[in-house]
Order: C-alpha cells, then structure tokens, then sequence
C-alpha cells in the first residue's frame, strides 16, 4: 500500500505538509470507524485506504465491522432500497430485529473511541451507547439520500439526532436537521491497484484473458450486480448503438458482502445477455482491482447508467484515467462531471444510446470530454483531499467557531 | 520590522438543509442564512475557476440564469460589484435589493425543474501557518512566488470580507513598514477581476517594480 510521500508528487508537497499539520493538532483523540462490511462496494474500499494514511499521519484511528446475520443484512438491504426511494415500509419486527443486532454490536466492542464515526444507516442506532461512554458521535451517510421513504427516513432520523455532526456526500442529500451536517465527497486514490498506472501488455492480457478483441470499440460499466445500477438498461442502450456501430459491452463487478440481492441479478443479466458473444458479463471477485483497472483502461467508453448513486466512484476511477464518461445525472454524478465538458449526463436508455454513437464516431471530441474529466478529479477527488476533510471533520466536533486559527 | 507570517486556509462545507425553486424562496433564504453562507455561494468559484469555470460567477447568478432561465436578472446578480462591499451584510443587502425589485415587476415568478432547486450551503475556514515568513521586500516576493494560491487567496479576499479587516493583509503589512505606495496599489487592485494565479502575477509585478524603483528593501 502506498505512503503517504507517495503522493507530493501527484498532489504537491504543501497539500501532505497541511496534512501533517492537522493531524497534530488531533493529538490524544481517538477514533473509531465502523460500518458492516469490510470487502465489496465503495465505503469499505475507502475505508480500507483512509485508515491506514490517517494512522501513518500519527492519529489514533481504527476500524470495526459489526456482525449480522444474514435476516439482518435482508433487512439493511431493504433499508438502503427505500432510501433510495423504493416504496418499502419496514414491519416492526424488522425494525425491532435491526435494533437489537445493533444493540448485540454495542456490547460486543470493548474498546470505544473518542470519536466514534459511523457509516451508513446498518450500525446508526449504535448510537444508543452515547449516553452511557459520553464521548462524540458522527453519522457519515455515503447513499443517494434525495428522497428517502418517509417511514424508514423518521426511523432512522430518530437515532441521527443523537449524532453530534452528519455527512453528506452531495448538496441535494441534506436535510432538515438540527445537528450539523457536513459536505464531503468520497474520493479514489491514484496509486491504488484500481487507479495506478498499468504496463499495456498487463492490459492486452486481462483482454485477451476474458475473450475481448482489443481492436473493436469496448464500452464499459462497472459496478455491483444492482437494479438500481441498471444493467439491463446497459443492455438495452448497447443493442440500440449496435444496430449501427460495432461494438462490445462489458459489464464488471460482483457482489458486495452485505447485499443478498446481487445473485438474482446477476442471473438476470447472464440469461439476457446468453445470446451475443459481444457482450461479456464478468462477475469478479472482490480483490480484482488490477483487472477493473485494466478493463477501464481499455475501454473506449465508459457507462453509469445508474438509476440512483451515492457519489459514483466508478465515474471518479473513469475520469482519473481521462476516458469519456457517459453517466446518469444522479446523486453525485453530476458534481463530477459538467455536462459536454468532462463528460456526459443522460437521463434514459435512448439518451445513453445516442451520446454512445456520439463518441464513437467522434474520438477526438470524447478525449477532450476525458482530459477536462481527469483535471476536474485531480483537483477535487482524491483521497488526499478526502483525509483533508475527514481531519477538519474530527477537529469540528471542539471547534464550534466560523473561523478557527489552528 | 515584524515579518509577514503567510497563512493558508483549508475550508468545510456545511449543508443547511434550505432550499429555492423560485426567486422568491431565493430571496427568503438569502435574508435568513448566517454570513458564512452569502460569502461561501459568491466566493467558492473564485478557487474553483483556474480549473474549472469559464468565469466566475456567484452561485445565485448561475442558478437564476441556469436553471431559472431568467437570464436579465442573473447578469444584474453577477454585475455586483463584490470589492465595493466592506462587509457581507451589506453585500446580503444588495441582492434583497435587487431581487424585492424584480419581484416588485414580475408577478408570476418562475419555478425550477423539480431536482433542479438551489441549495444553500455554508463554510467555515481553518487557518494554518505556512513555512513562508518575510522580513524585507525581497523575502516578500520570493514567498509570493512560492505560497499556494489558496494563501494568496486568503490574505487578500478572506481577510478583507470575511473576518473584516477591510483591506487585505499585504496592503497592512507593507503600509506599517513605510511602503506606502505600493500598499496603495496593492488596497485598489479589484482581486475579484483576476484569476488567482494572474493575481497573484500582478502582486508580483508591483512588488517588483517597486524594488526596481526604489531600490531598498
């Protein structure tokens, strides 16, 4: 894993030097994240990169997962599906059953931190133990939280006012709160195995391995075996271009390891996908990060047709390697790309079928979309600036001013 | 001769959770924000426009423009003239002005696209010292070229507006150590017309020929 001096020459020393001197200043607080997952989908990836530069910059900082079974984590799926607007009311033995899985989490952890900083609504009624351990509590919400069922919303509202500050990951998630709530996009690290750079022949490998003709167009999605990351309206776009351009569609991801949902998908897209060789469904595991990488990196195109997101890492992982990026405009998609500038934003099949032909036939014009793309992420997307704000975020909680000399 | 300690400044985004679909939920969210939040929506593209933005803007022009298509009001919005104001309060005045005024001659007000509403948010800075110190006119130059843009950026717009001082720190520094002229110069520069690096080019420049002119530091 890389060292945080790995990255003056990405970012610029002044920006690990600021670093540095904010983490001083967290001398003697100790925090602890947790969330319920810890491989497969965007918050234990960044998790897994954030803590270990945090702890290289001297804070005292770890991670825990909580455990469930598996009727708990059919229960956070279908939390997470109604905050995503999914018309889902919870039963109250569900919710009775989420609130003593948590309950059980709360007396299994013998070390608490000073700060204890939870992430997505899957451990948020921790907070019950606030009261007895007196310390500070931040809830970080990484979903699409535009329009969440009102029921689940009240049910989880009722834990997120005991939080002393919350996160957002986009304007429109906010909501009408008493307690703080704070902006902070996600981000991707550029020396990861997702994002650092690849020999060609590393590439033309991975291509060669899974059958793709490096020769022809390749437009790409990556993302987990979702519904709500559309990948039959992936399908359904791709057939409409390949009425009248060549082209081959992949479609990458895998299941992360609290979603249940993911095999019937999954299946789902196989069986629609059987008949055209040109299509390649390839369900990966969790650790295949250098093969995403090299997927990416061969792409001609890259999708996100999602039908909701939190941020869309996968758009952020695209840009940072200046590929065209044809995406929907939701949740925090459009703070990453502008419309014809670093990107494209698309609001249906037919819309994402268009702009493919679009870039297809004109190459010159989607490289120019890519390499404003890249610069927009470099400034404001990396994991840099990410721990930039997870160190304000922590000094906050004593720092109460407008204006804090540090 | 005290030396000129440079700062930078790191910032948080708040959300508060208020939102406009029409100018005048726009103007009635302007009049209750705190401060913080007039000067983060006409001053963030500032930082943001060496990369991103073809101009700057503030967030309330761009979102009558863009996404209520009332573009005469918009450009009365962007035209305010932001290095006249020696404090937000007044600033927040200025546009109640001018959007009471328009909706005082439009009566049938404009609503955005569902999605589209403008949301209020809020910073707050974290000010950290830099390694740069400066004893003399050439010290100060040679840190000029060096700082980031974003401690240019907060010792000329975020001391002036933001924490009051009503003029930038250069100008102060330089005034209290007998360069009276250059300070001057430094107090007219309208900061809002620059790029942050043309800024900081131009604060160079006059530094420059002012140890060119006068040749004491």
């Amino acid at each position: 894993m890389a060292k945080l001096e790995e990255y003056r020459s990405i970012v610029g020393g002044e920006i690990i030097d600021e670093l540095y001197l904010l983490a001083q200043k967290l001398k003697g607080i100790s925090i602890q994240n947790i969330n319920s997952t810890s491989f497969g989908g965007g918050v234990a990836e960044i998790l897994g990169r954030i803590v270990p530069l945090l702890q290289e910059l001297g804070v005292d900082v770890w991670w825990d997962v909580i455990k469930g079974d598996e009727n708990f984590f059919a229960i956070t799926k279908r939390i997470h599906n109604s905050l995503h607007g999914a018309n889902i009311i919870l039963s109250r033995r569900e919710k009775d059953y989420f609130l003593s899985v948590n309950r059980q989490n709360g007396a299994r952890f013998s070390r608490w931190g000073d700060i204890v900083f939870i992430h997505d609504p899957q451990p948020v009624a921790l907070v019950e133990e606030k009261a007895r351990l007196k310390n500070k509590w931040i809830w970080r919400c990484h979903i699409d939280f535009s329009a969440p069922q009102p029921d689940t919303w009240l049910f989880l509202r009722r834990f997120i006012i005991h939080y002393d500050s919350s996160v957002f990951s986009a304007p429109a998630f906010a909501r009408r709160l008493k307690i703080p709530q704070i902006l902070i996009s996600p981000s991707i690290d550029p020396l990861s195995e997702k994002n650092c750079p690849l020999e060609d022949s590393y590439i033309d490998s991975v291509l060669y391995q899974y059958g793709i003709d490096k020769k022809r167009p390749l437009i790409t999605q990556v993302s987990r075996f979702d519904y709500l990351k559309d990948p039959l309206g992936v399908i359904k776009a791709y057939r409409l271009v390949k009425k009248y351009t060549d082209c081959q569609l992949v479609l990458a991801g895998g299941a992360a390891g609290d979603d249940p949902e993911g095999e019937k998908i999954l299946a789902a897209v196989q069986e629609e996908a059987r008949q055209d060789r040109d299509i390649f469904v390839l369900n990966l595991p969790p650790d295949s990060h250098r093969e995403i990488n090299a997927l990416q990196r061969a792409s001609t195109l890259i999708l996100q047709k999602s039908l909701r997101e939190g941020f869309g890492l996968t758009v952020t992982e695209a840009l940072w390697k200046k590929k065209p990026v044809i995406a929907s405009c939701v949740g925090g998609i459009p703070l990453q790309i502008a419309h014809k500038y670093s990107g494209i934003l698309t609001y249906t099949i037919e819309g994402t079928a268009y702009w493919i032909k679009q870039l297809l036939h004109e190459p010159a014009y989607a490289q120019r979309l890519g390499r404003n793309g890249y610069a927009h992420i470099k400034n404001n997307f990396l994991i840099t600036r990410h721990l930039q704000d997870y160190l304000l975020l922590f000094l906050s909680l004593s720092n109460t001013n407008d204006t804090v000399y540090l | 001769m005290e030396p000129f300690h440079f700062h930078t400044r790191v910032i948080q985004v708040e959300l508060l959770g208020i939102t406009a679909s029409s100018v005048r939920e726009l103007l009635a969210g302007i009049k209750r924000v705190p401060a913080a939040s007039i000067y983060h929506h006409t001053h963030h593209y500032l930082e943001q426009h060496r990369y991103f933005s073809p101009e700057h803007p503030n967030d309330f022009s761009y979102w009558i423009t863009t996404s209520l298509g009332i573009k005469s009001l918009g450009e009365e919005i962007a035209s305010v003239d932001l290095v006249q104001f020696k404090d937000i309060e007044s600033l927040r005045q200025r546009f109640v002005e001018i959007l009471d005024n328009y909706l005082q001659r439009v009566k049938k007000p404009r609503m955005c696209l569902k999605g589209e509403e403008f949301r209020f948010l809020s910073s707050r800075i974290f000010i950290l010292p830099t390694p740069f110190k400066a004893n003399n006119l050439e010290e100060f130059l040679e840190c000029l070229r060096k700082t980031t843009i974003h401690s240019i950026y907060f010792h000329t717009f975020e001391a002036r507006l933001r924490l009051k001082k009503e003029d930038n720190d250069f100008s102060y520094w330089l005034r209290d150590n007998g360069w009276q002229a250059l300070a001057d110069k430094l107090s007219c520069l309208d900061p809002y017309t620059y790029t942050l690096e043309g800024l900081r080019n131009k604060i160079i420049d006059l530094v420059r020929e002012e140890i060119k002119n006068n040749g004491q530091t």
